[in-house]
């Protein structure tokens, strides 16, 4: 077993253990991301069994970058004998400060650039993730992947911070 | 946008209009040239209703960052989404300057959520509509106000064609308009994008400058011609706003007016106000000139009668 930390762009996805698989390629058991604890704590995505859940298909998620032919014939068009790239972690492609001004910058001074539309990093996992999981028919509530702290409640005016239900509801008094 | 008038100016410009007005008429070409179609730098949003899940995070942000009153339903409470109110969907309010409506559309399998706020116009019914100026069309593309220069007469909630103002009912001594400023204050002025658009978790928006988010929405039509339908609503809408949308159902399905025109609301109304400076300005000396004729021939009259009984 090797054990090995990789720190992204930001840091976003903290990867915390890698394993040797049947089909001798390099990938951890479970990833921590903690991108969105101001409101929810970290979730502990289990990487392994998603591996199974996709039959070892990396470019389900991974697009090109894993050295697996990617599936979308769109990417198809210049990825396709694309080898595996130097960073294959979510948050080394889809910046967390998509809408950064220095981002929108880069987009617009770089009229050659040929992934203009690419999602940030938050849109990124809920695009794959909630995508999949709506076909799949797996979980899709919020809170069925992340657990809201006590911040998340006081945000959305739920659980202790809820409003007192109205007496007269919607009637005239 | 906005124009500071004195009563000089505002004169020296009526009898401008009104000379204008005589010399050109209501030629519709000199009128077509002065369509302002928006700051060339100016920020939008671009908003996938493809993407939209309906987790209402959005409204959430919103409320936290303009400082609204406490929700009458938590953020988390979905029944929100069947409440219908004088035969409607939810509308923005003095509470919620956004809200997420959820449509079944025939042929979808699951189903659609629609989030609306201010579309900021580029060229504003609102904003041309309000007589006291307290509306400004800002170079960043957010439609703000002045809340202490509104009288509240609510003619812009009138006068807008999403029906987006929101007056502030509950309050007695100086109700005032409300409506979503697109963050102007808070984050769109530093080039930050509006709250709902940062806490959205599925990237249903996109943030960028407004010229760029057309390509960019073209680019996603092209990319998937089986998915969205062949438009991007406020594009040409009124005139352009600065946020535009993509659907995969029609427009008309999930709450929008596609009979509104490409249009600015004030082009409806620019033959007629040429008019009224004249009226203004040619009709007092007129009319005055007649009452004083009459009065001078009276007066004339009661002399001689007066000369001749003597």
């Amino acid at each position: 077993m090797i054990r090995k930390t990789i720190s992204g762009g930001l840091a976003i996805a903290a990867i915390t253990l890698f394993a040797l698989n049947s089909h001798a390629m390099d990938y951890p058991e479970s990833v921590d991301i903690d991108s969105l604890t101001n409101h929810y704590e970290a979730v502990t995505f289990d990487h392994s069994m998603h591996v199974e859940a996709t039959e070892n298909d990396c470019a389900v998620c991974h697009h090109h970058t894993t050295g697996t032919p990617p599936t979308d014939e769109r990417c198809i068009r210049c990825h396709k004998d694309s080898s595996e790239a130097d960073a294959v972690a979510c948050a080394d492609c889809h910046s967390a400060q998509r809408f950064s001004a220095e981002y929108l910058k880069k987009i617009e001074t770089t009229p050659l650039l040929f992934h203009r539309d690419k999602p940030g990093l938050k849109g990124a996992y809920h695009q794959k993730c909630l995508g999949c999981h709506q076909e799949m028919d797996a979980p899709t509530g919020c809170q069925d992947c992340h657990t809201r702290n006590e911040k998340g409640d006081k945000f959305f005016h739920s659980g202790a911070f809820a409003p007192a239900p109205k007496e007269n509801h919607g009637a005239h008094h | 946008m906005k124009i500071i008038l004195d009563r000089r100016n505002f004169l020296k410009r009526g009898l401008a209009g009104g000379a204008l007005a005589a010399v050109v008429g209501s030629e519709k070409k000199a009128q077509a040239a002065n369509t302002f179609h928006g700051y060339p730098d100016s920020m939008g949003v671009l908003v996938d209703l493809s993407k939209c899940v309906g987790c209402r995070t959005c409204e959430a942000a919103c409320n936290k960052e303009q400082g609204l009153p406490e929700p009458d339903k938590p953020f988390d409470d979905f029944s929100v989404f069947d409440e219908i109110k004088h035969g409607q969907k939810r509308r923005t309010s003095e509470k919620a300057y956004t809200v997420v409506n959820k449509y079944d559309v025939e042929g979808q399998e699951g189903p659609v959520f629609r989030k609306f706020q201010c579309n900021h116009c580029n060229e504003p019914a609102c904003l041309t509509s309000c007589f006291v100026n307290a509306y400004t069309k800002t170079p960043e593309g957010a439609v703000i106000y002045d809340p202490k220069v509104c009288v509240g007469c609510r003619t812009c909630m009138i006068a807008c064609p999403f029906y987006v103002p929101a007056y502030s009912y509950s309050s007695v001594l100086n109700p005032v308009v409300k409506k979503c400023i697109m963050c102007y204050d808070t984050r769109l002025k530093d080039g930050k994008p509006p709250a709902c658009v940062e806490a959205c978790p599925n990237q249903v928006m996109t943030f960028g400058k407004r010229s760029e988010l057309l390509k960019l929405g073209k680019e996603r039509i092209r990319n998937n011609p089986n998915k969205y339908v062949d438009h991007i609503y406020g594009e040409k809408e009124v005139g352009g706003t600065a946020w535009m949308y993509l659907s995969s159902v029609p427009f008309e399905e999930v709450g929008f007016n596609t009979d509104i025109g490409d249009k600015p609301i004030i082009n409806y109304v620019k033959e007629f106000l040429t008019i009224v400076p004249m009226v203004l300005t040619i009709w007092p000396a007129l009319f005055t000139g007649f009452h004083l004729l009459a009065k001078r021939k009276n007066e004339l009259k009661e002399t001689e009668t007066t000369d001749r009984d003597a």
